[in-house]
């Protein structure tokens, strides 16, 4: 790990396929293969297409949001106010839809809710420098403090038949819409990150932002764009998570905000910045689904699932630690 | 090795041990409620398997999510219709949010009904509201009469003078006293807010105002803790009977120092009994919903349909000496 290498630096790095059997993302691979083949021992309704497409929307919104949010936490920032965010866009799109709005409107009124969002996040922590975490507990009231105002107790719905495509949509036989746009967006954020020099500089940022400022990487402005990224993937999730409830209430999306931030730790990104990968959080994402859904097969109730995707965190991170120390300890 | 071989077992052995009941197939009938670890919804289970054990040869699933969200349902409901259960009997956390994964459920063939908090009528066969106002207007006036079998002077303390709900009450109570109850005499509705100082003071004021008054009804659970309590500290008990709608768990210090004879409240057993009944027969054809449709609940008694295909399950139950130790200790 990078922490590590910062520490003592070896004379040759490990072959490539070395540090792909050792890495995070073949540990996470496993963990996915053993939930798996459980899940198929201990139920049998597990193995079924419809099941197993049924299960995909367990972590498809959050992860489109968990996607942005990793490359924002390996910037070194985080933003809290994503599920927030996602119930404020909510709302506008009701009431638009209340102006008799047309599926097109709807769509670009919840991604462009989440993108202003967002920029409004990004610019008070770039232009004021203010803490990020500070920043967004702010905005996470705010946000949905608005919807509640708006709705009240109430709820906004009648969305035309072809807005519930989005998240009720098949794009042929089990595989949905929703996983297909998790798919595609995960491969945009892989070549993002991993694959452009903007990718390169959010690294050199999480790992000291002062010296990338030195190198010349402008620091502010990227970290800007990381937040309205991130805005515009919870506006994506909005009208993902509206079309698939068919209405809007403040509440919509409550306590999502822990949730990504779960998915993006078990995808071995560093809480701290600097490291991290997207193929991890794509796994991350999966396990997650896999967990609760079997455990939802199994009838587990809620309380003691959460206990287990808490274990589950604690087991995934603590082991490689553990894997270290005993490596150091025996060498 | 051994340890995976020996995990492989054990996960061998739990499912030959969850498969097995599944040889006889049950009618498989999930109880979902808003969030698990309410003790009202533990005595609504209670009553769920009191129905199945009697009809023979279900299986109650109890289940819900952790906090109570429409998307913690949603995910339950997947992971039902996963599992091919026959019915599913939900107390809502929202009416409509529910409604497209209900929709799912009922398309692949299983039973869908709510129960005390509804879903939408397109969401649902039938609903199974806990009591209705003109059983609850009756109720209440019945309390204070059945321990004044000569009459007298009556007060009603409620919730705010806008409350829907109690209004619509206090309307039925009146509509039947001349007819059922021509001894009982009605001498002030006053309203208390909900607010337990405000009700204190109301209830002062009816004691003062009226020295024959022989009883209080409040059809709120704040007024009426608030009027016995005052009923006891001017040591008007046996001169004054304060009844109501009440918790049974804040009650029932009232019932044991005698300031109140008897109150009343939607009984979570029979509600959870009368679910799974429905539920069973719609599942298993021996009934349909349809307006106007009159179907039995077993020892509960029977419920008629209406328009949306709603009912009301029955009148509120009574809590008096008899009881109250047993109920205070479920909610």
């Amino acid at each position: 790990m990078t922490t590590d290498t910062a520490r003592h630096i070896p004379d040759r790095l490990d072959s490539p396929f070395r540090s792909a059997v050792f890495s995070w993302e073949m540990l996470l691979v496993l963990v996915a293969i053993a939930i798996f083949v459980i899940n198929s021992i201990a139920s049998p309704y597990f193995l079924n297409a419809w099941s197993l497409s049924d299960l995909t929307f367990n972590f498809t919104e959050k992860g489109l949001i968990a996607l942005a949010m990793a490359m924002l936490i390996i910037a070194g920032e985080i933003d809290l106010s994503v599920a927030a965010i996602i119930a404020l866009a909510s709302t506008l799109m009701g009431m638009a839809l209340q102006a008799e709005a047309d599926t097109p409107t709807l769509v670009l009124i919840g991604v462009g809710v989440g993108l202003l969002c967002g920029a409004f996040n990004g610019v008070l922590v770039t232009r004021l420098g203010l803490p990020s975490i500070v920043v967004t507990i702010g905005t996470m009231s705010l946000f949905r403090g608005v919807a509640y105002i708006i709705l009240g107790d109430q709820a906004y719905k009648g969305y035309p038949e072809s807005f519930a495509f989005f998240g009720q949509g098949y794009v042929g036989w089990v595989i949905s819409f929703e996983l297909v746009l998790f798919l595609v967006a995960a491969l945009v954020f892989w070549f993002l990150l991993h694959r452009t020099s903007f990718g390169r500089t959010v690294f050199a940022i999480g790992n000291n932002p002062i010296a990338a400022a030195f190198s010349g990487v402008r620091v502010e402005r990227v970290k800007f764009i990381l937040f309205c990224l991130t805005g515009l993937m919870s506006g994506i999730a909005a009208v993902l998570i509206t079309s698939r409830l068919g209405s809007t209430r403040p509440s919509i999306a409550q306590g999502y905000e822990l949730e990504v931030i779960t998915m993006v730790v078990l995808g071995g990104v560093n809480i701290l910045g600097g490291a991290g990968s997207i193929l991890g959080v794509v796994l991350a994402a999966v396990i997650m689904g896999l967990v609760t859904f079997g455990l939802g097969l199994m009838n587990v109730p809620g309380i003691v699932m959460s206990i287990f995707i808490g274990l589950l965190l604690i087991v995934v991170i603590a082991l490689p630690i553990i894997w270290n120390r005993l490596r150091e300890r025996s060498a | 090795m051994s340890i995976v071989r020996k995990l492989l077992a054990a996960a061998a052995v739990t499912a030959a041990l969850v498969a097995t009941p599944a040889m006889a197939e049950p009618v498989k009938i999930a109880l979902v409620v808003k969030s698990l670890g309410n003790g009202f919804f533990d005595a609504a289970n209670k009553g769920a398997q009191e129905a199945a054990k009697e009809i023979g040869d279900v299986e109650v699933i109890y289940t819900g999510p952790t906090s109570a969200t429409a998307e913690g349902q949603i995910e339950i409901i997947n992971s039902l219709i996963a599992q091919q259960v026959d019915a599913i009997a939900i107390s809502a956390n929202d009416p409509d949010a529910l409604v497209p994964a209900l929709k799912k459920a009922m398309d692949r063939g299983i039973t869908v009904i709510s129960w005390d908090s509804g879903v939408a009528p397109e969401g649902r066969e039938m609903h199974l509201n806990p009591s209705d106002t003109d059983l609850i207007g009756e109720t209440i006036i019945k309390l204070a009469a059945d321990y004044l079998p000569e009459g007298g002077d009556v007060a009603i303390l409620s919730a705010s003078s806008t409350a829907t709900n109690q209004n619509a009450w206090i309307e039925a109570a009146k509509k039947v006293l001349p007819e059922k109850f021509p001894n009982i005499n009605l001498v002030a509705v006053v309203y208390g807010d909900d607010d337990s100082v405000k009700s204190t003071n109301e209830a002062k004021g009816l004691i003062a105002s009226y020295p024959d008054l022989k009883a209080i009804i409040a059809p709120t659970t704040v007024g009426v803790v608030a009027a016995a309590q005052v009923v006891t500290d001017q040591n008007l008990i046996g001169k004054i009977n304060v009844t109501g709608l009440a918790l049974p768990s804040e009650f029932k210090k009232f019932i044991d120092n005698g300031a109140s004879q008897a109150v009343a409240l939607w009984n979570p057993i029979d509600l959870g009994y009368s679910a799974v009944y429905l539920a069973h027969q719609l599942a298993t054809d021996k009934a349909e919903a349809k307006p106007g449709a009159k179907l039995s609940i077993g020892r509960v008694g029977e419920v008629t349909l209406d328009d949306t295909n709603a009912a009301a399950m029955a009148a509120p139950f009574q809590f008096d000496k008899s009881n109250i130790e047993e109920f205070s200790k479920i909610y």
